[in-house]
């Protein structure tokens, strides 16, 4: 038995017929084709699965689709706008914020959302809010010194997030 | 790894989640955040026939201060908690507790109400609820929170019965809360709650036992006046590990006995 669901992904809508057990990792890489989602750890430990719904980060492997329903989703895929790398991109890239890879977008995701409540973050700040991603690289320091450069840029830039990042997100957290 | 097949039903009033769990039977099971239920379905470990969602249910996820007592909606988030200023002042032990649970994704699914009705002893709140009094209020009726955790991820609910919200006495007295793992996002390998109540303390205990605990034993001996070494050495009553990967029963009952202690000192000096 399938249920319908119509979510809004990277700015675009769709509307699909999923089985109520369809894991929101599995309808954006098998469904919608938008596989920078990686699936790792498959337990909702490592955070290589992590899209925002309505701007708030999400582990998309223990999130069912049809709970997905009437929300916005953003995946990496959603980032970059125009070929133009968002600025926590460009940071990866600029200090080699990464080993294999194949944990980066989770990262980046995670970080987003962290760089969203907290345009600032301290290294310790930094170190708490990416709790939920592992790299099996251990590329730890890069990482810390991509969000560190990313928060900068964006500061010294006034860079607003982007259009989908904006999404319904909830207000930063206070003090 | 893929969960078994279920079915799917999003109510929009608790009387209609009841009336769909009544409809589905005793295999089905609710749903809020998910982030306890859907890796246990995962693993195959839960298999219900249906769920039912009851997230889009209007008005469960307030919180309200009245007459000494703060009242948490079910569909309240760990990342709501954080951020609520009113609990920062009312009842900051569970505000200090929501920091630690799971990292930012859980958090910003995860509910007070599914840590409750999971009724799991690693689940920080439960100790809480239990140490402090709470109730816990569903579709039929008012649970105490002593009465309310039965076993291990066993509770008083039953089959037809939602969580609507948890009510605690405000507590605006010293506290702290040792949550000890190896780990960030881990779960407590034991953990220690104390909260000053009037001129008394209560200690809770998470994941020290098949269902959280209170610390009974070092209570009344530290209403008796003793030291808290003195005191925390009556941990050992009050729990009741036994031994898994992270740790073995008796390295549990020693960290209590030393996290008691640690968590006593770290709320009388803090003051």
């Amino acid at each position: 038995m399938t249920q319908s669901v119509a979510m809004t992904i990277n700015g675009r809508r769709r509307e699909d017929h999923v089985e109520p057990r369809l894991l929101l990792v599995h309808y954006l890489r098998e469904v919608a084709g938008l596989t920078g989602t990686h699936i790792a750890c498959d337990t909702s430990q490592c955070g290589a699965c992590t899209v925002l719904i309505d701007g708030e980060a999400v582990k998309s492997c223990s999130v069912f689709t049809v709970q997905a329903d009437g929300r916005q989703v953003t995946t990496i895929e959603g980032l970059a706008e125009d070929g133009v790398l968002h600025p926590i991109q460009q940071a990866f890239w600029n200090e080699h914020g990464l080993q294999c890879g194949f944990c980066t977008p989770g990262f980046i995701m995670a970080a987003a959302y962290l760089l969203r409540q907290n345009p600032s973050p301290t290294d310790e700040e930094i170190e708490r809010g990416l709790e939920g991603n592992l790299c099996r690289c251990t590329g730890y320091e890069n990482i810390r010194k991509a969000v560190r450069s990313a928060s900068q840029a964006m500061n010294r830039a006034g860079a607003e997030p982007t259009a989908q990042l904006v999404g319904s997100a909830a207000a930063p957290v206070e003090d | 790894m893929i969960t078994a097949p279920f079915e799917y039903a999003r109510p929009r009033s608790v009387d209609e989640a009841q009336s769909l769990l009544n409809k589905y039977g005793s295999d089905a099971k609710v749903i809020a955040g998910g982030q306890s239920l859907i890796p246990l379905m995962r693993l195959r470990l839960s298999q219900p026939t249906a769920l039912i969602d009851i997230q889009g249910i209007r008005g469960l996820n307030e919180v309200r201060r009245d007459n000494g007592s703060v009242e948490i909606g079910a569909l309240v988030r760990h990342v709501d908690i954080q951020r609520n200023a009113m609990l920062r002042e009312s009842l900051p032990i569970l505000v200090e507790m929501s920091n630690d649970v799971g990292d930012n994704q859980v958090r910003n699914l995860g509910t007070i109400g599914g840590v409750i009705a999971h009724g799991d002893a690693a689940g920080d709140y439960n100790a809480v609820a239990l140490m402090l009094d709470a109730e816990i209020i569903t579709n039929k009726r008012r649970h105490q929170a002593r009465d309310f955790y039965r076993d291990i991820f066993t509770t008083a609910l039953e089959h037809d019965e939602v969580v609507t919200a948890v009510r605690f006495p405000v507590s605006t007295g010293r506290f702290a809360y040792t949550k000890f793992r190896r780990r960030l996002y881990d779960w407590a390998i034991a953990g220690v709650a104390v909260q000053e109540t009037g001129s008394s303390w209560r200690v809770g205990y998470v994941n020290l036992a098949t269902t959280p605990r209170r610390g009974s034993a070092v209570e009344a001996a530290l209403a008796g006046g003793a030291s808290a070494a003195d005191a925390a050495a009556q941990s050992g009553s009050d729990i009741d590990p036994t031994s898994d990967v992270r740790a073995t029963a008796e390295y549990k009952r020693h960290l209590t006995q030393v996290l008691t202690v640690r968590t006593l000192q770290k709320a009388t000096m803090a003051a």
